[in-house]
This record gives C-alpha cells, sequence and structure tokens, in this order.
C-alpha cells in the first residue's frame, strides 16, 4: 500500500515509530497529485515546493522530538473558500481572481499550529453555491468513482482530493450539504460540526448564519482528530461558542448498545434512489445487530426545509456578496461609464449565473413588500423546524437519514434544472437550518458501483455521540476499504 | 392662512470610544487617509465583526442622560446599499429593535420651556468619506468607517428653527456631560437632519415632509429651516402639494435642492445581522451605570443657584458646557468667590474667546491662574482695570498673573509717601486747579487724578490717590 492511500491515524503511528518521514509522505501525496489530478481536478492550485519545505521543518522539529501530534507533518487541501496568507483565495471566482488575503481563516491557523502541510486549494462551486462543483469559474471536478460524474458540492474539490488520495484530510464548509453531500458523493466521511464550533473568521461568507466549517477525512477516526483541532472558541468570531475543549477520539470505540437511532419517513420520501433506500434499510439493520435501539420519529414540518433554506441563504449571500463591487479588491470591469455602470458590469461580468441568480432571490426576498411573505416567513419556519428536530430528539439520541436522495449523477445532467439540482440538497439543508451536527459516512454502492452515503444526525452538540455511531458502523462493515478505482484507471 | 412649523430631528452622533464599533482600528480624527483600517473595517472577504461593548455602554449612558428606556434586548441589522463609502455595502444598524426607546427632553427658546419627545436612539456604524477633489478622480478614505455613532430620532415636537436649535444645543450639552462624545460639530462627530412639514396653525394632522441631511453646524440648521419652511409655505400658498423628499442642504449657496424623491428611495433591506448575536442588556448593568452618570445640566444649574447663590442667568451660562462648569467648580474650589468668578467667566472671557478663535477646552488659562488673578484684584495689588488687561496676557502667553504684573510694573503704587511726593509735585505745577477748586468746582479733582494716574502709568489706586490729592489741595488752599 502507497503512503499516500493510508490515513490519518496510521500515518501518525509511522511518524511516531520514525518508520517514515514527512518528506516522504509529502512526496507520496505530490506523486498521487502528479498522477491523478488531472483527471479529477480536485485542487484549483497545488503548492508542492511549499508543501515540501513545509515538510522538511516538520522533520527536523521531530527529529529532536518523541512526541508528535496527530496532524503534525500530515499534508492536507483547503477549500478555496478559507482564507491564506499571502496565497490566492479566489472562491472559484472571476470575482476574486486576484484576490491574496493579508489574513488567515482561524482554522488555518490552527492547522498552522498543528504542523500541517497544506498542499493547495481546492476546487469547489462559486462561493460555495451549488451542488455539484461545476459552478466553479475555473475547472469542473471529476468523481473519483466515475470522471463522467460529478463529485458533489459545494466542497467537490475537497471531497475528491480525500477519495483520490491526493490529501489525507481536507476542510470545506457545508452551509446546506457542501460537506456532506460531496463526502457521500465520493464515498469519504465528511461533518458539518454544530453552528458555532469552528471559527467562521476567514471563511469567505455565502450564508452567515448557516455556514459552518468541517472535515472530509478517510475513516471515522481521522474525522475526529482534525475536530480535535478545529474546535474552539475564536474571540473573533462572535458566534463561536464557548465552551471547553473536548476529545473527540474520547470513547470512540464504545459502540451503539442501548443507543436509540430515530428513523424518519420524512427522509425516506419521493425521489429517493431505490438503492440508496435499501443500503439505509441495511445500514439500520447493521445497528440492530450492533444493539442500537431503532425507533420511529416523525416531523410536521420538514417538507418546508429547502424553500426555507433557498430564501435565507439567498437572503444572507445578497448582502455578503454585495462587497464585490470592483471598487476596492479583485475583478472590476475593463470599461464602465460612471459609478452605477462600474457596478453593474463587474457585477454582471464577475459573478457566474448560478451567483447571480441566488443574489436575485435574495434581493427579492428582502425588498420592501416582500420581505415579510418570504425572508420573515423563512425564518419563521426555521424557528418551527427547530422545534421539530428538538421533539425528535425527546425520543432518539441520533437520526439516521440518506445523505442525498440519489447517487452522483452526470456531469451536466442538471446544470440546466437548477430546481433539481437543489433537490439533492433536500435531505442536508434541514440540518443547518436548526444548527445541529450532522456527519455522511459511506455505507455502500450502488449497481453502478457509485457510493452511497448515510447521514447521521444529533441534537447540538452532539459530535461525539455521531462519531461513536459512525464508527460502529464504519468498524463492522468493510465499507472503507472500498477505494475508488480511479488508480486503476489512470 | 396660517402656517405653523412641524419639525422632527435625527441626530448622528459619533461616540467617543477609543476603537472602532467592529475592530480594534483607532477612532482619532484628523489621521493620515486609509491608516487606520483594517480587514474588518475594509469589508474583505471572511471577516467578522465583533461588537465594541464600550458602544453598548456609551449608548445605554447617553440614552439614561436623555431619559429614555434602555432595551434588555435589542439587535443589529444590516441596512444594504451600495456607496464606495461602504466597504461592505450594508450599514450595521439597528432597525425593529433599538437599544434605547422614549425618551424626553426639556428645551427653552425665549423663556418659554417645551419638552421634546425622543422616539428612539440606536447604535451603527459610521461610513468612510470620499475625496472628489483629487486629480485622480474619486478617492475613498475609510478611516471614519467603523467609527461607532449613535442615532438620534425625535419625536416632530419642535416648530421653529430656534427650538431645533435648543433641542440640538441641549442634546449636545447633556452627551457632552456625560462623555460618550466630544459632539464637536467641525470634525463631524454631530451631524442633523431635519424632516419638517407645514401645518394649518391649530391643526393635529401633519403635513407632507421633506428631509433634509447632514446639517454640520447650528447655523446651517437654523438657514436650512428657515429656507424650507419659507419653500414650502410658497409652494403651499400656489396651491401645489409638498413632494415627500430628501433633500440635501448647500450651505454656500444657502439653499437646498432635491436629492431623491419617495419613489427613488432606497429599499435598503434591512435584515437581522447574522454575524452577531442580539444584545442582551441586565437590569444591574444599566442600574451600575445610571448610579455612575455624572450630574447632567439641569441639576447642576439648580445647584449653582442653590449653593452658590448665582442667578438663574449666571447657573444657565456657566453650565451650558461641561468644559465651562468644571472650570467654574474648579475656581470655586480655590477661591471661593462664586459670583466674581462667574462674573470673569461670563464677560470677560467670552470676547478673549472670539477675539482668538478659541474655544474653553483648548485655553491656556486654567482655573488655578484666574483665582489668582482675582486674588490680585480683590487684595488691590493691581487694579480691575489691569486686571482686564493681565487676563488678555494670560490669555497670549500663558504666563502666571503674578508673573505678568511683575514684568508689566501694574502692581499698583498704595505707597502713601512715594505717591504724597508725587501729587505733591502735581498740584504745585497746577495752581489754576487749585484756584478752581478754591472757587467751588470739582471737576479740576478729575483733572488732577487724571494727571496723577498718567504719572503713575496707571499704577496708582484711584482712591488713595484721590484722598491724598484731597488732603494736599486743602493744604494748599491754607
Amino acid at each position: 500500500m502507497e503512503l499516500s492511500q493510508k490515513t490519518i491515524h496510521e500515518i501518525n503511528e509511522l511518524l511516531k515509530k520514525k518508520e517514515v518521514t514527512v518528506t516522504e509522505v509529502t512526496q507520496s501525496v505530490i506523486n498521487r497529485i502528479d498522477a491523478v489530478e488531472g483527471s479529477t481536478d480536485a485542487y484549483l492550485r497545488v503548492q508542492p515546493e511549499q508543501a515540501l519545505a513545509m515538510a522538511k521543518i516538520v522533520d527536523d522539529k521531530l527529529k529532536a522530538r518523541k512526541k508528535i501530534s496527530p496532524l503534525e507533518g500530515i499534508p492536507y487541501g483547503l477549500k478555496d473558500n478559507l482564507c491564506t496568507k499571502g496565497i490566492l483565495t479566489t472562491c472559484a471566482s472571476k470575482m476574486l481572481y486576484n484576490f491574496v488575503p493579508p489574513y488567515n481563516a482561524h482554522v488555518y491557523n490552527l492547522l498552522i499550529e498543528e504542523g500541517g502541510i497544506l498542499l493547495g486549494k481546492t476546487n469547489m462551486d462559486e462561493f460555495a453555491m451549488g451542488s455539484s462543483t461545476e459552478n466553479s469559474a475555473y475547472k469542473v471536478t471529476k468523481n473519483p468513482w466515475d470522471l463522467n460524474k460529478v463529485p458533489g458540492g459545494s466542497s467537490g474539490g475537497s471531497a475528491v482530493a480525500v477519495a483520490s488520495d491526493t490529501a489525507y484530510y481536507s476542510l470545506g464548509s457545508d452551509t446546506g450539504g457542501s460537506i456532506r453531500q460531496p463526502a457521500s458523493f465520493c464515498g469519504v466521511v465528511g461533518m458539518k460540526p454544530t453552528y458555532g464550533l469552528v471559527s467562521r473568521y476567514g471563511l469567505v461568507a455565502f450564508a452567515s448564519s448557516l455556514d459552518q466549517i468541517g472535515p472530509f477525512t478517510k475513516d471515522v477516526e481521522d474525522c475526529a482528530l482534525v475536530l480535535n483541532a478545529i474546535v474552539g472558541h475564536d474571540e473573533k468570531d462572535s458566534t463561536s461558542l464557548k465552551l471547553e475543549k473536548k476529545d473527540y477520539t474520547k470513547n470512540l470505540k464504545q459502540g451503539v448498545k442501548g443507543l436509540r437511532i430515530g428513523v424518519a419517513q420524512a427522509f425516506f420520501g419521493e425521489g429517493l434512489q431505490p438503492e440508496v433506500r435499501k443500503s439505509l434499510e441495511d445500514a439500520i439493520a447493521v445497528y440492530k445487530i450492533l444493539g442500537a435501539e431503532i425507533v420511529d420519529v416523525s416531523f410536521q414540518y420538514l417538507d418546508y426545509a429547502l424553500s426555507a433554506y433557498y430564501l435565507i441563504s439567498s437572503a444572507e449571500a445578497s448582502s455578503n456578496l454585495a462587497r464585490y463591487d470592483g471598487i476596492r479588491y479583485g475583478f472590476r470591469a475593463e470599461e464602465y461609464d460612471g459609478l452605477v455602470d462600474l457596478y453593474r458590469k463587474t457585477r454582471s461580468q464577475g459573478f457566474g449565473e448560478e451567483v447571480k441568480r441566488r443574489i436575485m432571490l435574495g434581493t427579492h426576498a428582502l425588498s420592501s413588500g416582500y420581505y415579510d411573505a418570504y425572508y420573515k416567513k423563512a425564518m419563521q419556519v426555521r424557528t418551527l423546524i427547530k422545534e421539530d428536530f428538538d421533539q425528535v430528539f425527546k425520543s432518539c439520541d441520533v437520526l439516521l437519514t440518506p445523505t442525498s436522495p440519489t447517487t452522483a449523477f452526470g456531469i451536466g445532467e442538471k446544470t440546466n434544472n437548477p430546481l433539481e439540482m437543489y433537490l439533492t440538497d433536500i435531505y442536508t439543508v434541514p440540518v443547518n437550518i436548526a444548527g445541529i451536527p450532522g456527519i455522511s459516512i459511506p455505507c455502500g454502492l450502488d449497481q453502478a458501483g457509485m457510493p452511497i452515503g448515510m447521514q447521521l444526525l444529533g441534537p447540538a452538540l452532539s459530535e461525539k455521540a455521531l462519531l461513536k455511531a459512525a464508527w460502529a458502523f464504519e468498524n463492522e462493515t468493510n465499507i472503507k476499504n472500498l477505494k475508488a478505482p480511479l488508480g486503476k484507471e489512470v | 392662512m396660517e402656517y405653523e412649523i412641524v419639525i422632527g430631528m435625527e441626530i448622528h452622533v459619533e461616540l467617543g470610544t477609543k476603537s472602532k464599533i467592529f475592530c480594534s482600528c483607532p477612532t482619532e480624527f484628523g489621521a493620515e487617509e486609509n491608516t487606520h483600517t483594517c480587514p474588518v473595517c475594509l469589508g474583505m472577504p471572511g471577516v467578522l465583526p465583533v461588537l465594541n461593548e464600550k458602544v453598548v455602554e456609551y449608548a445605554t449612558r447617553a440614552g439614561l442622560a436623555l431619559g429614555c428606556e434602555i432595551a434588555h434586548y435589542s439587535k443589529m441589522d444590516r441596512k444594504n446599499y451600495f456607496y464606495p463609502d461602504l466597504p461592505k455595502a450594508y450599514q450595521t444598524s439597528q432597525f425593529d429593535l433599538p437599544i434605547c426607546n422614549g425618551g424626553v427632553i426639556e428645551i427653552e427658546v425665549d423663556g418659554i420651556k417645551k419638552d421634546v419627545g425622543i422616539t428612539r436612539i440606536h447604535i451603527e456604524e459610521d461610513a468612510g468619506k470620499l475625496l472628489h477633489e483629487s486629480v485622480d478622480g474619486t478617492l475613498v478614505d475609510v478611516n471614519r468607517c467603523g467609527v461607532p455613532l449613535i442615532e438620534i430620532v425625535s419625536e416632530p415636537d419642535m416648530s421653529s428653527a430656534e427650538e431645533a436649535r435648543a433641542f440640538g444645543e441641549k442634546v449636545r450639552n447633556i452627551l457632552e456631560y456625560t462623555g460618550v462624545s466630544d459632539c464637536k460639530m467641525q470634525e463631524g462627530s454631530m451631524r442633523f437632519d431635519v424632516n419638517l412639514s407645514m401645518r394649518e396653525k391649530g391643526a393635529t394632522v401633519l403635513g407632507t415632509r421633506t428631509e433634509m441631511k447632514n446639517l454640520n453646524s447650528f447655523r446651517a440648521l437654523i438657514r436650512a429651516v428657515h429656507y424650507e419652511s419659507k419653500r414650502q409655505i410658497i409652494e403651499l400658498k400656489k396651491g401645489h402639494v409638498i413632494t415627500q423628499e430628501t433633500r440635501k442642504w448647500d450651505d454656500t449657496k444657502g439653499t437646498s435642492s432635491s436629492l431623491r424623491s419617495k419613489e427613488e428611495a432606497h429599499d435598503y433591506r434591512y435584515f437581522p445581522e447574522p454575524d452577531l448575536v442580539p444584545i442582551v442588556i441586565e437590569a444591574d448593568y444599566i442600574a451600575k451605570i445610571k448610579a455612575a452618570l455624572p450630574e447632567l445640566p439641569e441639576a447642576k444649574k439648580q445647584r449653582y443657584m442653590d449653593e452658590y447663590k448665582l442667578p438663574e442667568y449666571d447657573a444657565g451660562v456657566l453650565t451650558a458646557t461641561g468644559i465651562l462648569a468644571n472650570f467654574f467648580e474648579e475656581a470655586v474650589g480655590l477661591y471661593n468667590e462664586p459670583k466674581q468668578i462667574s462674573n470673569w467667566l461670563m464677560v470677560e472671557i467670552p470676547p478673549l474667546l472670539k477675539e482668538k478663535e478659541l474655544c474653553m477646552e483648548n485655553i491656556s488659562i486654567t482655573p488655578l491662574m484666574l483665582t489668582e488673578l482675582l486674588k490680585l484684584v480683590k487684595d488691590d495689588t493691581i487694579s480691575g482695570t489691569s486686571g482686564k488687561e493681565v487676563l488678555k496676557e494670560m490669555f497670549s502667553t500663558g504666563k502666571n498673573p503674578g508673573d505678568i504684573v511683575k514684568d508689566k510694573g501694574l502692581a499698583q503704587m498704595s505707597d502713601t509717601t512715594e505717591l504724597e511726593a508725587i501729587i505733591e509735585k502735581i498740584v504745585a505745577a497746577n495752581p489754576k486747579s487749585v484756584e478752581d477748586i478754591g472757587a467751588g468746582s470739582d471737576k479740576a479733582y478729575g483733572f488732577l487724578t487724571g494727571q496723577v494716574m498718567k504719572a503713575t502709568k496707571g499704577q496708582a489706586n484711584p482712591q488713595v490717590a484721590n484722598e491724598i490729592i484731597r488732603a494736599v489741595v486743602a493744604k494748599h488752599l491754607g
């Protein structure tokens, strides 16, 4: 087995025993990037020289000491909406084609402190708006299980990097499923933590009240390790929760005996691919064998979640993206006649179609005369959905759902039908609306050999319970040994 | 038909916090362009605001001083509009849940007192400035972006330019006292918007109003109200209706012109600021700030009348600004002659301020210096006339009164032997005057006194000189 195929905890063991060096580990991933990146296009930019230079520094440090922290010397990728000082951060938009932030995202600072090795910035849907990574202004990322299929989105690049072994882990952002859905499509683990658990400082905002940063990893244990590094209060983010540090790996392998797992009909409705349903039923059976208790639960307002989500997220986006006006940084139209024309041309030319669609939708939802019918109503629905989840979590500890109604679809298949594209997020958006945590882990393959993801949800701050349940499933099945066939094809 | 003016005001006041409302950049006025900036106030991608707690404290203090209720729960909202001086393209402000509600303050114009209601006070951030004069086209200075503001919204309770000014002055007076703002109009720390409408005298229904933006001095406020009320009366008398609009006051031309009509008004698309948590203020926090409020102008004025036995007029003038009141109180502490001090502060100092174009906060005279001067006058070391001269000198040089008296040789001549010798000479040299006095004309005394003052360069104590002159003349008359 190549070094690049291993997990974080396996590499950490090897580094601890001094059987490999960080440079060897990093080189192995760079070789892998050289081999497959041309087919997958997971990264917008790779920085092998900087990664190797950093690896050398960490190797030098490690020579003198026995202890090594879990993410030290581990190469990773960052979604291109996470600010990296001195390194281009474009959000896959023409609007920020030349934007080099003079500051770091808080999470990037934390990973620098951990001694992580940044490999590059991963592709995404422009400003994180999309479900297939086809909305990038620069390239289309391909699913390593089938290069004709999308990797999901918006954090498609981050998902593919992990799925194709071109990073041990990566960070993405999840506003309505942008971590969990691509994790599901690419057969990796992806988690959206509780809102406020990870600082959003330096994450280029899409919808501030929904955005949350989270990890993509090859297995559940790695997910817990990355979570350990990125969770924590940050005074630069007013919505960041003040909590004591937790060790998410502690009691990870305790099992699920007595755990009440909720199953709700609302998540098994129309449009669900039969193989996904079957795979979820199998997963339920596995949990029963493991000693969990399966509970039927029901929701009242879940049908309104997707509509509420698109109103709230677009409303916030219309305001968050208003700063890209061509005045101070980023793209500016070459020819314009006066201020209003400068705004109009810059924004017409700098933003892609989907971004413009959402800005218009959001602007409309907030407009005088429409606010009550759209934004306000959506916020009321939001409260009801939160209450729905509160109610459900009285009778179960975690909720088991499909991550997405289908497995990965073909590139170009849904680009002309935004509504159909939006429906792929139907099971993930309620989670962001409620601010609760969710994890997607692989649970099987469909007949075409594409990964199926299952989603585990829990009340706010229940990450440990989710990880425990996810680990138990992963450990019981041989799911994690399934690898994207990419290596064979190239 | 007789009309009356109805005026409501919005007053923007920059709070005197050291740092900006959402970042730690300094708020100091007058720095080099774009030096007081950071990614947060520049509105760069991915940055987040953190509410400066001092802003909440200052707004609470201002609200309490202006008689408002402080909201236990308020929140920030985004006011969206595009303009190059607004980097985020939204101003973080408060929309439906402001921090303060429902205050009232009393104003007085020509001896008539009146209550003016305060609808609300909310917190917001200031925008930057556009510099149009540049040869490179229009440039943006972002230094002012994120300087904390409160906006005080009044009820439409005023009915003249003078009342509007009195309200503005009273608000400035109170805020300056509480220390939340320096209220320097010339630096833009305090700006007025005026909502004005006309109605038939005695009517209760409000007419259509216009809003005049950014009146940056009391003079502009008064002139704008006069101009706009006249304009509206003329329109109404012609049988026209008033258009609801925002107007821009041009202080140089002394006229206003339409900026945008109601139809063209911005749709600000307010919505709750998702990057900030609601502002929750506990009752004991409010109580603590209330307890720490300084004595406010009304109370101080009453105390000056009771404690220092000052006339209402004096007490009113002295408490008109916190700086003057503090100066007065410090001086009284050093020298317990309140009325004397009040006279000098009210009568002698203002002309000097005007002449030198200074205000109380940057004069070189301290309360100690003033009281020393008053003591020199009181113990006849110098005359009252010389005292005024010394004060003038103190103003320009900042020297101590004692030193000035010494340097200029202004000490009064009360040494009778020396004075007697001088007077003997003068009387001897003016036999005609002695004769006139002998013939019963007292006028000649005045002439002789004048001669003595001339000979002593004004240093003779006039009373002492007079007595000696009378004695010497009597001796000559035999």
